[in-house]
C-alpha cells in the first residue's frame, strides 16, 4: 500500500516516483487477480454452454469452443420444462415484488405520516422479522399451508416471499419517507384531498426512484430464492427456475452442454439486468446490506 | 388535517394486511416450531406430546453436533475472510482509476441463485474435467484430490464458492464506508509523516470499526444458517463431513419426516443466532464510539 503515501505537490525524487509506480501497480494487479477469480468461472460456464461432450471430456478444460453449439440452448429450452420454469420464474418474481413494494409502501406511509399510537410497535415487529432465519418457519409454514391446501399452490411462495422480503423493504423505504418533505401533501390535504389521493396520486409517485431499487433487489431475492420452493411445490408445471434448472441437471448429468446452456439461461435475465441498472442494484445492495 | 391523519379506518387498511401477513408468515410459525419441538409428529398423523424429549435427544445427538461444529467452523472461515475483503477494500478506496468498475464486477457472483453457484462449482472441481485440478495440474500438482469426495477437505472445498459468492457484497460495503472518512483526516496525518500502514492501521480502521461490526454479525449469522449451496453441492456428504445446521434440520424433517425432531432443530437454530448476534454486539461494543469530524 506504499503508493497511498502520495507526494505534497511535485517536489518528491524520481526514486519515490518510480517507488508510487511499482506500488500502484501491484495495487492493479491485486485488483485484476480478484476480478479474475470472479469473473472467469462464468466466462468458463459460457464456454462450456457451447461445447459438445466430446470437446468437454477429450479437450482442454480451457479450450474456447469450436465451433459454438448454440443448438445446445434450442435443446434444454424445449426439452425439460425450462420454458415453463422460466414463465413460472418471471410471473412469481414480478407477483411477490409488486406485492411487497405496495404493501411496504402503504405500512411506510401509515408509520411515518399518519398518528397513531400503536405505530413504534408495529414498526419494531417488522424490523424484529429480519432477524428471524427462514429455516426455524419452514416445517409450521409447511404443515400451515398443507392445512389450507396451498401446498403445490404458487401462492403460497408469493405470501412467503412478500412477508419475508416486507422488513427489509420498508427499512429501505423509511429513510426515503423520513426524508420526503411534507409540504406537498399538506397542500393537498388543505385542498380537499382526501388520503388515498394523498397516498397513490401524490407519495407513492413521488417515491419511485426508492420504489425501483427496493424493486431491484425484491426481484433479486425472489429469483433466486430456492428453499421455499423446494419445499413447498411438487408439480413441474408450478416449479421456478432455482428448483426446476436442479431437477434437470439432476437427470442430465453427463451433458455438461445441456447443463452450460440450462445455467446461463437461468443467469441471463440477472446479468443482462445488471448490465442496465448496475449502479441501481450496487446502491439497493448497499442498502439492503443488513439482510443476510 | 390531523382527522385525515388519523383516521383509524385508513390506518386499518394501510397496515392490517401487511402486519397480518408477517404474523401468519413469520411470527406464527416461530411459535410453532417451538410447539412442534415439544412432540413427537410425522407431519402427518396425530402429535403425541413428549415434553422436552426432542431437546434431552439433541443434547446427546452426535451428528447434530458434528454439524453444528461444521457450522461453527463456517462461520470462522467467514470471520477470517472478511480481512481480507477489507484489504481489498482499502486498495480499491486508494483513490485509483476503476475502482467503480472493478467493485461492480466483483460484486457479480453475490447476484447469482446459490443453485447456480452450486451447479457452477460442481464442475469446477470435476476431478478430471474441471478448471480447479487442471489449473492444480499444469501448475505441477501430481494428483490433485477430488475436493469434494474427501472428507476432511469438503468443507474448506465448499468454502470457496461461498467467499467468490459473498466477496463482492462484504467490498461493497466496506469500500462504502472507507469512502465516507473525510480525505482531510488522511491529509492530516500525511503531513504529520505518518506512513501508508499506519494510516491503514491507525485511522482507516478504527473508523470502519462500527461497519465492520455489522458484517461480522451478518457473515457469522449467515454461516450459521447456511443451507442452499451445500444441500445442492453434497447434500452433507460424503457420509456427513458437510452436514451443517440447517440441512441436518431439512434432512431429519424432509427426508426422515421426524416433524417434530426438526422443528426442536429449527428452534435451537434460531436461539443460537438470536444468542449469537447479542454476544458479538456485546463483545464489540464499545464505550467511545468514534466521530467523524
Amino acid at each position: 500500500m506504499s503508493s497511498t503515501t502520495v507526494n505534497l505537490g511535485g517536489e518528491a525524487k524520481s526514486g519515490t516516483r518510480i517507488g508510487m509506480k511499482i506500488g500502484y501497480a501491484v495495487l492493479y494487479i491485486v485488483l485484476i487477480a480478484v476480478a479474475v477469480f470472479q469473473i472467469y468461472p462464468l466466462i468458463w460456464l459460457m464456454f462450456f454452454s457451447l461445447k459438445n461432450n466430446q470437446e468437454v471430456f477429450n479437450l482442454s478444460p480451457f479450450a474456447l469452443p469450436s465451433p459454438p453449439h448454440w443448438e445446445n440452448y434450442s435443446k434444454v429450452w424445449n426439452a425439460g420444462n425450462i420454458d415453463t420454469y422460466f414463465l413460472n420464474s418471471v410471473w412469481i418474481t414480478v407477483a411477490a415484488t409488486a406485492g411487497t413494494i405496495v404493501l411496504g409502501s402503504l405500512v411506510t406511509f401509515a408509520i411515518t405520516r399518519m398518528k397513531w399510537k400503536l405505530s413504534s410497535l408495529v414498526l419494531g415487529l417488522f424490523m424484529v422479522a429480519m432477524m428471524i432465519p427462514v429455516h426455524s418457519t419452514l416445517i409450521p409454514l409447511f404443515s400451515m399451508f398443507n392445512k389450507v391446501h396451498l401446498i403445490d399452490n404458487p401462492l403460497s411462495l408469493i405470501l412467503s416471499y412478500v412477508a419475508f422480503n416486507m422488513p427489509i423493504t420498508i427499512m429501505i423505504l423509511l429513510g426515503f419517507y423520513y426524508a420526503l418533505p411534507k409540504e406537498v401533501e399538506e397542500a393537498a390535504v388543505i385542498d380537499g384531498a382526501g388520503i388515498h389521493t394523498v397516498f397513490f396520486r401524490i407519495v407513492f409517485p413521488m417515491t419511485s426512484s426508492v420504489l425501483a431499487t427496493t424493486g431491484i433487489i425484491n426481484m433479486i431475492y425472489n429469483w433466486n430464492e430456492f428453499i421455499f420452493v423446494n419445499t413447498f411445490i411438487s408439480s413441474d408445471k408450478f416449479k421456478t427456475l432455482t428448483v426446476g434448472v436442479q431437477n434437470f441437471i439432476g437427470q442430465y448429468t453427463t451433458d455438461w452442454g445441456a447443463i452450460g446452456a440450462t445455467l446461463m439461461i437461468s443467469i441471463l435475465p440477472i446479468l443482462i439486468t445488471f448490465l442496465f441498472l448496475s449502479d441501481r442494484i450496487v446502491e439497493g445492495i448497499a442498502a439492503g446490506s443488513v439482510k443476510g | 388535517m390531523d382527522k385525515v391523519l388519523s383516521n383509524k379506518k385508513v390506518i386499518a387498511l394501510y397496515v392490517l394486511p401487511s402486519l397480518l401477513l408477517i404474523l401468519a408468515i413469520v411470527y406464527i410459525p416461530i411459535v410453532l416450531t417451538g410447539y412442534y419441538g415439544l412432540n413427537e409428529w410425522n407431519g402427518i398423523g396425530a402429535m403425541k406430546w413428549v415434553g422436552l424429549d426432542n431437546y434431552a435427544t439433541l443434547i446427546k445427538d452426535e451428528d447434530f453436533w458434528k454439524s453444528a461444529g461444521h457450522s461453527l467452523l463456517l462461520a470462522v472461515f467467514s470471520m477470517v475472510s472478511l480481512i481480507i475483503y477489507l484489504i481489498v477494500a482499502m486498495v480499491l478506496a486508494a483513490k485509483l482509476k476503476g475502482a467503480n468498475l472493478f467493485r461492480k464486477i466483483y460484486l457479480i457472483p453475490m447476484l447469482l441463485s446459490s443453485v447456480a453457484i452450486a451447479q457452477l462449482w460442481l464442475k469446477i472441481y470435476h476431478p478430471t474435467n474441471g478448471i480447479m485440478n487442471s489449473l492444480l495440474e499444469s501448475l505441477g500438482v501430481a494428483n490433485p484430490p477430488a475436493w469434494l469426495a474427501e472428507t476432511d477437505l469438503v468443507l474448506f472445498a465448499l468454502f470457496i464458492p461461498i467467499l467468490w459468492q459473498y466477496a463482492g457484497f462484504y467490498i461493497l460495503i466496506y469500500y462504502a464506508a472507507l469512502k465516507n472518512i473525510p480525505s482531510s483526516l488522511e491529509e492530516a496525518a500525511k503531513i504529520d509523516g505518518a506512513n501508508a500502514f499506519q494510516i491503514a492501521w491507525k485511522i482507516k480502521f478504527p473508523l470502519v470499526m462500527e461497519v465492520v461490526k455489522v458484517t461480522i454479525v451478518l457473515a457469522v449469522v449467515g454461516s450459521l444458517k447456511y443451507f442452499d449451496l451445500i444441500y445442492v453441492m453434497t447434500d452433507g456428504g460424503p457420509n456427513g463431513s458437510s452436514e451443517v445446521m440447517a440441512s441436518y434440520m431439512y434432512h431429519k424433517a424432509f427426508k426422515a419426516y421426524d416433524f417434530g425432531y426438526g422443528s426442536a432443530i429449527g428452534f435451537f437454530l434460531l436461539l443460537i443466532c438470536l444468542i449469537v448476534t447479542y454476544i458479538i454486539r456485546k463483545a464489540t461494543a464499545s464505550k467511545d464510539t468514534i466521530q467523524y469530524s
